[in-house]
């Protein structure tokens, strides 16, 4: 971490005169602007006049039926947008510009044409409301459209302007990406589209042809029906032209942005996806109907039965509307929500925490050499288009920063949003893709049965939103998000049931009730919160992966059993409200986190195997579980005497195996430590947190960290075998009988990086103490490994003289002689990855000391 | 060492019986702080050949030939072809158009001999249907040709065509060969020394045996030459002798007996039992003046000059002592460790013999005090020095077979458990690193 947001925010002007300059101040392009500090105004309640608690992004249409309408907003939680009339607010932003799109027949040209318009960007501010906005406007194809073309926008509303005056080029970026998305989405399906309702015309054509020979053979060639049919005929065929024409234009859209692998990899992905559109639009194509024929097509969804159509298109008003997933290819339309989703947690919180995340990201991708020691790992920043950052604060046309990752430093931010993002990622692979569609389709052409079309009057679509339970947001994302993109067709009585639990809800809450968006948010942590590590585990693992949802579905014992859990564990003094005054939302959700922490910890000791770990093989770690795993730490540091060797160990690149019978507590172990543990590895590969056989030598060399079972079987006696055999090169940690047997350790260093007296309470703060601590410690091995003359030879035979201006370049920094051996191992991890790059490959040599080990006990 | 593990107090209260010497863990004289292992076989490894300053060679009885790289701890190329454990592996220099060019030549119980090419890794010549397996391989350098030693002996030139053979000896066959000046070769055949000679007539060879000796009461394990002058012998009931490679007469006789005869009466059964595994010295390495063999679980270091003992350690290692060298003396041991060994000179014998003796050897460490070497040796060998240990390798879990040296670039080890492990000078190979990054800085125009 290389700056805390409070920290800046907090900074006055410089009170000291001018005439000073810090050597130490950061370049130019890595300052953050400081906030305009008038009349010690709180920073945080500058959002206490818009009507809603946070930034959220809104989907909105400008429906050739009912006008604007909102459609989406992100995060899917109407806490969010308050009071905030987003009906209202869809209006203002449709009025912006979305006629720049012209579709139709221009004048000189017989039949329709396609404009492929650029997407407009615009800002737009309300003062009344305390609401800004970022507004991207796009239009999508749809054949039953009024002009082909539906105008939709996805704006970014803020209440803080500055906010998107100064990361428009962010938002802008993002956006489209976004936008793109559902371009290509919709080109793809309006081309489906357009080949079904050719071939209905091709039969309609064929069949009229028919009639007409009929009828002439009858009626003679001049009878009035004949006439017809074929005025009719000549219809069809002058509609045959244009869709044609129409279908040539949308498959000759310039191809340029194909090149983009996501594309690729989403044209390729799922051909099924195709039938399943198709019979959605089927569906729309004629009347209500042909229900049946759309449950018959769905049975054999592969081939598609042309249909007679009449020529000439039904009126406006007649036909529902496609919704924004069915004008889009389904896969595409997820994406979009995605990514939407991505940009509503890279650009949530403050300006200022913004901007340091930026500037984070971008001195941490300066730093390849080192970052890989202690920092997450991201390649999505190295790799590829790695563009040169270079950040100016007081500039608004800010370089455009790649966000598309994981936003990793906002994580103090999440709430139980990012849980069910991660979730459906899970489910949507390996449900099947069916079901909910067709529920889906089942309960639209019920409510289209229903409703008198057209009936809808805003308010009604705003209540409909305002209607969306917390209890949905626990069931399945997707499953909530199409029935809100349905919601405004739906009926708003069904809503009314859910929407009254909102209030009982929030009185629960014992946190902060001004802030009922906090409460429910802890409800949904601390049920959801084991979710995506379970269904990480276990990929593919369809029982498993049914337990949380039934778990989910309300179980009220195992509710309660967690609540105990969560009072019972509730020891430490973390739910102190104490900073209440500077972040209610967040300091709820710290909160939230520790005691999550803890119910995994108790899971962890009483269930299976399958219990809760941090590390599952093949899941990336994120900066999330870390923070959580630095609560893990904090508790060792108070319980073990002699964490600071156990730390030392793991800093000196000595393997530390943790030993115990009882897996939920090594493992309990093994997350407490690996924050430790340097050159982690993206997915945790340096860390063994079970293992149940004895280890070999060329285990030592990939493992730093291992959780070694200790079992009363032949197995258990060749583990321990193995541990005595090899007992020079590693630390062991007993859980069992709670010694540590390891080389000693003299120094400040470690007791610095774990106090067991420290003053930090929280899991999350002392993760950042450790990072900074960690970050200290790879600054000085950067130093001490590119310092030039310490490493170079005066003359061939000048080997010990290396050495010694090597150890008293150590002493210089001040470094104890077991400290040295901390800078060295790193200096040593940085030397090979310098050398052999990023890439893991080769064979690894692994380096050790000959020191005596003590026992230590508690 | 278990005990604590198990959750007992005393942590090191009581060495166990078995181990000979503990170091423990403090080692300032040990430089090896880096290790590297080496996966590739599928069985025991039993031969190290070097090639040259980077490459080796291991083979073992899973038939396979593996080139390693000792700088990397890549392995080059793989050399596939016998069906069978290998018996014998010898590097083969020749020149060839003004190159220098090693060969690798194998031998397999499958009855082949093979010559390999490392560079590409074809197998260049191959010898199939041989009468019995080769034991033992041998170039001669001055003559070009080289020799293979079964059941019988046989003599190849470069290009693997056999030249002439001897006739069938024995059931035992050959299990090791020197060569002598005047091109005779030296073969042990069970109990007894052959000396063979290479009558050279034109392009022809022929061999013939000259002499059998016959001095050694058991089977000759190891057999090595220390100098252009003298050839050693070392046998299963810890004889020691020394020949004159010209005339081949005895120059020394030493018949190392661990235990003193008749030392303490109560347990003799135990110790004649005990001679006969530990006395047979496995292994003898020289550097031309000193010797030192592997006894039993033991070392011996012999000063060939002076014909005096310098060092002994009855017991050096837990169980049989199965490779020495001399230049920096090392031992590995089927206890499948590797230890390093320091010639020290004791106090001088000015102190009564007894508890000066006793004095001298509590360094040790107890279990040595318990095994105390016999005390009538020391007045007879005035200049005794100690075998310090100074350091152990412990990596493999199995029986350490045979190692090889690289000097400063490290030193290979091979063993039963299907391992190679390099073992690396820490401080060296950090320099080194060092050197490679700022090289690459410059190369990336970093600096």
């Amino acid at each position: 971490m290389i700056g805390s947001p409070d920290v800046v925010a907090l900074t006055k002007e410089d009170d000291f005169g001018d005439s000073f300059t810090d050597p130490c101040s950061l370049p130019e392009e890595f300052s953050v602007p400081l906030f305009a500090h008038a009349a010690n105004a709180n920073p945080w309640t500058k959002t206490s006049y818009a009507k809603f608690s946070k930034d959220f992004i809104l989907v909105s249409e400008f429906s050739e039926q009912v006008g604007p309408q909102p459609l989406i907003t992100i995060p899917n939680d109407p806490k969010v947008c308050g009071t905030f009339d987003l009906n209202y607010f869809s209006l203002r932003i449709m009025s912006v510009d979305y006629q720049a799109s012209f579709v139709g027949h221009p004048p000189g040209s017989n039949y329709p044409k396609l404009n492929f318009v650029e997407d407009s960007k615009v800002v737009l501010g309300d003062s009344k409301e305390g609401a800004f906005a970022y507004v991207h406007h796009l239009t999508l194809y749809d054949l039953e459209a009024r002009g082909f073309v539906r105008p939709f926008c996805l704006a970014y509303i803020s209440a803080d302007e500055r906010k998107i005056m100064h990361q428009f080029q962010e938002l802008s970026s993002e956006f489209s990406k976004a936008s793109e998305f559902l371009k290509s989405g919709n080109r793809k399906a309006f081309a489906n589209e357009l080949e079904k309702k050719l071939k209905d015309l091709e039969y309609t054509r064929l069949v009229l042809h028919k009639e007409t020979e009929l009828q002439k053979m009858n009626n003679g060639c001049y009878s009035t029906q004949a006439i017809e049919k074929a005025n009719e005929l000549a219809n069809v065929e002058k509609s045959i032209y244009e869709h044609k024409d129409l279908l040539r234009q949308i498959t000759s859209y310039p191809s340029r942005k194909k090149k983009d692998v996501d594309f690729i990899q989403q044209e390729t992905e799922k051909p099924a996806d195709m039938s399943v559109i198709d019979d959605t639009l089927n569906s729309h194509h004629s009347d209500i109907a042909d229900k049946t024929v759309e449950t018959e097509s769905k049975s054999r969804k592969s081939s598609y039965t042309p249909q007679l159509i009449k020529a000439k298109s039904a009126k406006c008003f007649d036909k529902r509307l496609k919704t924004m997933e069915e004008l889009c290819d389904a896969s595409f339309f997820h994406q979009t929500l995605e990514q939407l989703n991505i940009i509503e947690k890279s650009f949530r919180g403050d300006l200022c925490l913004i901007y340091t995340s930026q500037i984070d990201r971008a001195l941490l991708s300066k730093q390849s050499v080192t970052s890989f020691l202690f920092e997450a790992e991201r390649d999505w920043e190295y790799g590829g288009t790695s563009k040169n950052f270079s950040i100016s604060s007081n500039n608004p046309t800010v370089p455009i920063l790649n966000l598309s990752g994981e936003p990793l430093s906002l994580d103090s931010y999440t709430t139980c949003i990012d849980v069910d993002h991660i979730k459906p990622g899970v489910e949507s692979m390996e449900g099947p893709p069916e079901s909910s569609t067709s529920d889906i389709t089942q309960e639209t052409s019920e409510a289209a049965d229903t409703e008198t079309k057209g009936s809808f009057s805003s308010d009604k679509s705003i209540e409909a939103f305002g209607g969306v339970s917390p209890s949905s947001l626990q069931a399945n994302y997707f499953d909530g998000l199409e029935r809100k993109s349905k919601v405004s067709i739906a009926s708003p009585s069904e809503n009314a049931s859910s929407s009254v639990a909102v209030p009982q809800r929030t009185s629960d809450g014992n946190l902060v009730p001004m802030d009922a968006a906090c409460c429910i948010g802890q409800d949904g942590f601390i049920f959801e919160e084991p979710l995506p590590e379970l269904a990480q585990e276990c990929c593919g693992d369809t029982v498993v992966n049914q337990e949380p949802l039934s778990f989910l579905q309300g179980d009220p014992a195992l509710q309660v059993d967690y609540t105990f859990e969560e009072s019972a564990l509730a020891e430490s003094p973390n739910m102190g409200l104490t900073f209440s005054e500077l972040n209610t939302e967040e300091v709820a959700k710290i909160n939230i986190e520790d005691v999550s922490d803890s119910t995994s910890f108790m899971s962890a000791s009483t269930s299976s195997d399958r219990a809760v770990s941090l590390f599952t093989y093949g899941s990336a770690l994120t900066l999330k579980q870390k923070k959580k795993a630095g609560h893990s730490a904090l508790r060792f540091i108070r319980q073990y005497p002699f964490a600071q060797q156990a730390i030392f160990c793991l800093l000196s690149g000595r393997t530390l195996v943790i030993l115990g019978v009882d897996e939920g507590t090594v493992r309990k172990l093994v997350n407490a430590l690996f924050i430790f543990v340097p050159n982690l590895g993206k997915y945790g590969e340096t860390v063994q947190p079970w293992l149940s056989s004895p280890f070999q030598l060329t285990d030592l060399q990939r493992w730093k960290l291992i959780g070694l079972q200790r079992a009363a079987s032949p197995a258990g006696s060749s583990i321990l075998h193995s541990l005595n055999r090899y007992s020079r090169y590693i630390s062991i940690l007993d859980c069992d009988n709670k010694t540590l047997r390891c080389p000693p350790y003299k120094g400040t260093l470690v007791s610095h990086l774990a106090d067991h007296r420290t003053q930090i309470k929280r899991g999350s703060t002392y993760f950042l103490h450790v990072q900074g601590m960690l970050t200290q410690l790879t600054a000085k091995a950067f130093l001490y490994t590119f310092c030039h003359h310490i490493h170079l030879p005066m003359d061939i035979n000048d080997q010990g003289s290396v050495t010694s201006r090597r150890t008293n370049f150590l002493l210089q920094l001040s470094y104890t002689v077991e400290e040295s051996k901390i800078v060295h191992y790193l200096s040593e991890l940085i030397k090979q990855h310098y050398i052999q790059g990023s890439s893991k490959g080769g064979n690894q040599s692994f380096c050790f000391n000959y020191t005596t080990s003590y026992l230590y006990k508690i | 060492m278990l005990r604590w593990i198990l959750g007992g107090r005393e942590a090191q209260g009581t060495v166990e019986k078995s181990a000979a010497l503990f170091i423990g863990e403090e080692q300032p004289k040990n430089c090896f702080t880096e290790m590297q292992v080496l996966k590739g076989h599928f069985d025991i490894v039993r031969f190290l050949v070097q090639i040259d300053d980077l490459r080796f060679a291991s083979a073992g009885d899973d038939g396979l030939v593996l080139i390693w790289n000792v700088e990397t701890g890549d392995c080059l190329i793989e050399l596939r072809g016998h069906t069978q454990q290998i018996t014998a592996m010898i590097s083969y220099t020749f020149i060839r158009g003004g190159n220098a060019h090693t060969a690798l030549i194998t031998a397999s119980s499958d009855r082949t001999l093979s010559l390999w090419d490392p560079d590409s890794g074809n197998r260049v010549q191959n010898i199939s249907d041989l009468q019995s397996p080769v034991k033992c391989l041998l170039v001669l350098v001055c003559l070009d040709v080289w020799l293979s030693g079964g059941n019988e002996l046989c003599v190849w030139n470069r290009d693997f065509e056999l030249q002439c053979k001897t006739v069938h000896h024995s059931d035992a066959g050959i299990s090791a060969m020197v060569e002598l000046p005047k091109n005779f070769i030296a073969a042990a055949m069970d109990k007894e020394i052959v000396i063979f000679k290479l009558n050279l007539s034109g392009s022809d060879i022929a061999v013939m045996a000259m002499r059998h000796l016959a001095d050694h009461q058991d089977t000759i394990h190891s057999l090595i030459h220390i100098n252009d002058g003298l050839f050693a012998s070392g046998s299963h009931i810890g004889e020691l002798i020394i020949w004159d490679s010209v005339d081949w007469t005895i120059q020394a006789y030493e018949h190392i007996l661990w235990e003193e005869p008749a030392r303490d009466g109560q347990s003799e059964f135990k110790l004649n039992h005990q001679k006969q595994i530990e006395r047979s010295i496995q292994h003898m390495s020289s550097d031309g003046e000193y010797i030192v063999a592997a006894i039993g679980s033991g070392l011996y270091v012999y000063n060939v000059l002076m014909k005096s003992v310098v060092a002994y350690r009855r017991i050096a290692h837990d169980s049989n002592v199965l490779h020495t060298v001399l230049q920096r003396l090392m031992s590995c041991s089927e206890d499948g460790s590797v230890r390093m060994w320091e010639l020290q000179d004791l106090p001088l014998p000015a102190e009564p013999a007894s508890s000066g003796f006793f004095g001298m050897f509590g360094t040790f460490g107890r279990s040595s005090k318990q095994t105390g070497p016999p005390a009538k040796k020391i007045p007879e060998v005035p200049g005794l020095r100690s075998l310090e240990l100074i350091g152990d390798l412990i990596g493999h879990s199995g029986a350490v077979q045979m190692f090889l040296s690289f000097k400063e670039k490290g030193l290979v080890t091979c063993s039963t458990d299907h391992l190679l492990i390099i073992w690396k000078d820490g401080e060296f190979q950090s320099q080194l690193r060092s050197l490679a990054v700022f090289q690459k800085l410059e190369e990336n125009q970093e600096l």
